[in-house]
């Protein structure tokens, strides 16, 4: 039923954390990314905590796409179907964690409840749709993707945490304004990593 | 037809199946069934319904943790030393924590949620501090928006130092689905033992001073708890110097007439300043000028920052603050060594305690209640 690209699951793994990275080739979750690197203990948190809600979310999405938004026709809505799974998964994962293990919760904090509104897991969705990826391309993908995500922010606080060491930064430049030309260093570095695997 | 009626209906389906789980989760996930809090190494033992945060629970129990915000985490006041493990200090806490309270595990009881048996410790007289049934025996406008406000005990008397505070529970009214407490300073006199009386001001959009103020009325059945707080006149030979406005005037009322009354602390010179922006925002004045009048080591100097020249005011004329820096400078007589105590806004607090550091007096000798 579904017209599943070609690609094996290893393959579609490292590709969509190395070549497709969700962060540093589409641009995607930009401003929890920003903001959020400066230090490595927060970004390991929030690496985590979208890492875990893309994972989830796509597969949850996945199944809304094909048992319930296809059969009814009802495409058009699938961005607000989509947003509406996204923020009750993120409520519920958010429950389970404070019930379960309060230091994890503790360690993700309020950022858990910001992933609703971050891009990076629409995006992982909708790339899951238009490329029809079957169930578990779509369980890889989603995983691969936050960790790809995850790979990034972490990268970006090390490379932050240095330069605030060495306070080398003009005035000018310091906070954002460094970030983002690091931040695009870094994607200029990843795509080195192109053409070596696809995720279609 | 029915084109139109599917995609709403889908949304509108998954958005109910996924709340349903979301309420099913929360049913079984908040569940924590009875726990056990042990007070000061088990002189007090409670069995309570685990999942709510802890200040809740002791109130229901009866005991009554001072609180000035009600459990919104905004006041820091309701700290206790808790010695059983509940997880590491919540962002929440972590500006009213001092390195210190931190490596005690002192914890904002209204923070953290009782989830499995817990040790704490509370102060002694904490156990003293009860809830009161009142009734409203009496309310009466002293300016457009401070209202006087007397509340009659239907239930024991009241033990209180004058400068302490009462908590008033606010019922659930209107669009207000919960009961709230909020703060209030009693401005009544220690001695009388059956009534509270409170000073109120309404805030726009405050929850407890928009019930006092446009649904309370006299006769009606009011819950106190307290009584709370650290804030009393110290037994020095210092002068004091007091400063307030608005409806901070109510511990200095109360701390003012009980030593009248009582011919409390003799040796204590008082000069009272109270700051307000014109004649309609004043109050009491007749009341003081006659306690000054009767009363030779008071001395009270009300303030308007904004006199309009219609009001033909004679009284001091500036910020409350610069009238104080005049007046520290100029008249009060510094010879027995000065103590400040403040009640009003957070900012008129902040911008006198600098007033006063600058006019030399010591950080460590000015009080105050900060009403945030």
């Amino acid at each position: 039923m579904i017209d599943a690209p070609n690609v094996g699951l290893v393959s579609l793994f490292f590709a969509s954390i190395l070549t497709s990275n969700i962060l540093l080739a589409n641009f995607l979750g930009m401003c929890s990314f920003i903001s959020i690197s400066k230090d490595f203990k927060s970004s390991m948190g929030l690496g985590l905590a979208v890492t875990m809600v893309i994972g989830i979310c796509s597969a949850v999405c996945w199944a809304v796409l094909y048992f319930i938004i296809k059969p009814l026709g009802i495409e058009y809505l699938s961005f607000i179907i989509f947003i509406i799974v996204i923020a009750a998964v993120v409520q519920m994962l958010e429950m389970i964690i404070d019930r379960f293990s309060p230091s994890l919760y503790m360690a993700l904090g309020i950022f858990l409840p910001l992933i609703t509104v971050n891009c990076a897991v629409l995006g992982v969705i909708l790339f899951m749709q238009i490329r029809s990826y079957n169930f578990l391309q779509a369980v890889v993908f989603g995983f691969g993707s936050g960790a790809g995500w995850w790979l990034a922010i972490m990268l970006l606080a090390a490379i932050r945490t240095k330069l605030d060491a060495n306070n080398a930064v003009p005035a000018g430049l310091k906070g954002t304004g460094i970030t983002l030309i690091t931040i695009g260093f870094m994607a200029m570095a990843f795509i080195g990593f192109s053409g070596m695997i696809a995720v279609q | 037809m029915s084109a139109y009626l599917v995609g709403p209906l889908a949304v509108a389906g998954i958005s109910t199946v996924l709340a349903f789980f979301i309420a099913l989760l929360d049913k079984f996930l908040n569940n924590y069934g009875e726990l056990k809090v042990s007070i000061n190494a088990g002189k007090k033992e409670l069995t309570v319904k685990g999942g709510a945060p802890l200040l809740g629970t002791l109130a229901e129990a009866g005991i009554f943790v001072p609180s000035a915000c009600g459990g919104r985490g905004s006041c820091g006041a309701c700290k206790c030393k808790v010695k059983s493990d509940v997880g590491p200090h919540l962002p929440t806490e972590m500006p009213y924590m001092s390195p210190k309270e931190i490596s005690e595990n002192i914890r904002l009881s209204c923070q953290i949620k009782v989830r499995k048996d817990i040790e704490i410790e509370l102060p002694e007289e904490f156990f003293s501090v009860r809830k009161y049934k009142t009734k409203v025996e009496k309310i009466r406008d002293l300016t457009y928006d401070i209202k006087e406000v007397l509340f009659a005990l239907e239930d024991g008397e009241i033990e209180f130092e004058a400068g302490q505070y009462v908590q008033l529970v606010v019922p659930p009214y209107g669009e207000v689905v919960e009961s709230v407490q909020r703060a209030y300073s009693m401005s009544s006199l220690p001695s009388d033992k059956r009534h509270v009386e409170l000073l109120i001001r309404l805030v726009p959009g405050g929850i407890a001073t928009t019930w006092v103020h446009k649904h309370l009325k006299e006769g009606d059945s009011v819950e106190l708890v307290g009584a709370f707080g650290e804030f009393h006149i110290h037994d020095t030979p210092a002068t004091m110097i007091c400063v307030a406005g608005g409806s901070g005037m109510a511990p200095f009322k109360s701390m003012l007439y009980h030593m009248k009354e009582t011919g409390a602390f003799p040796q204590k010179d008082i000069w009272y300043f109270f700051g307000a922006r014109t004649t309609k925002d004043m109050f009491y004045l007749k009341e003081m000028g006659e306690l000054q009048k009767e009363w030779p080591r008071f001395h009270f100097v009300p303030a308007l920052s904004e006199p309009k020249p219609e009001e033909n005011w004679t009284g001091d004329v500036g910020l409350i603050t610069d009238v104080l820096d005049r007046y520290l400078k100029e008249k009060v007589d510094l010879s027995k060594g000065l103590e400040g105590y403040l009640c009003g806004s957070p900012g008129m607090i902040n911008a006198c305690i600098n007033v006063m550091k600058k006019n030399n007096m010591a950080e460590d000798k000015i009080y105050f209640d900060k009403f945030a």
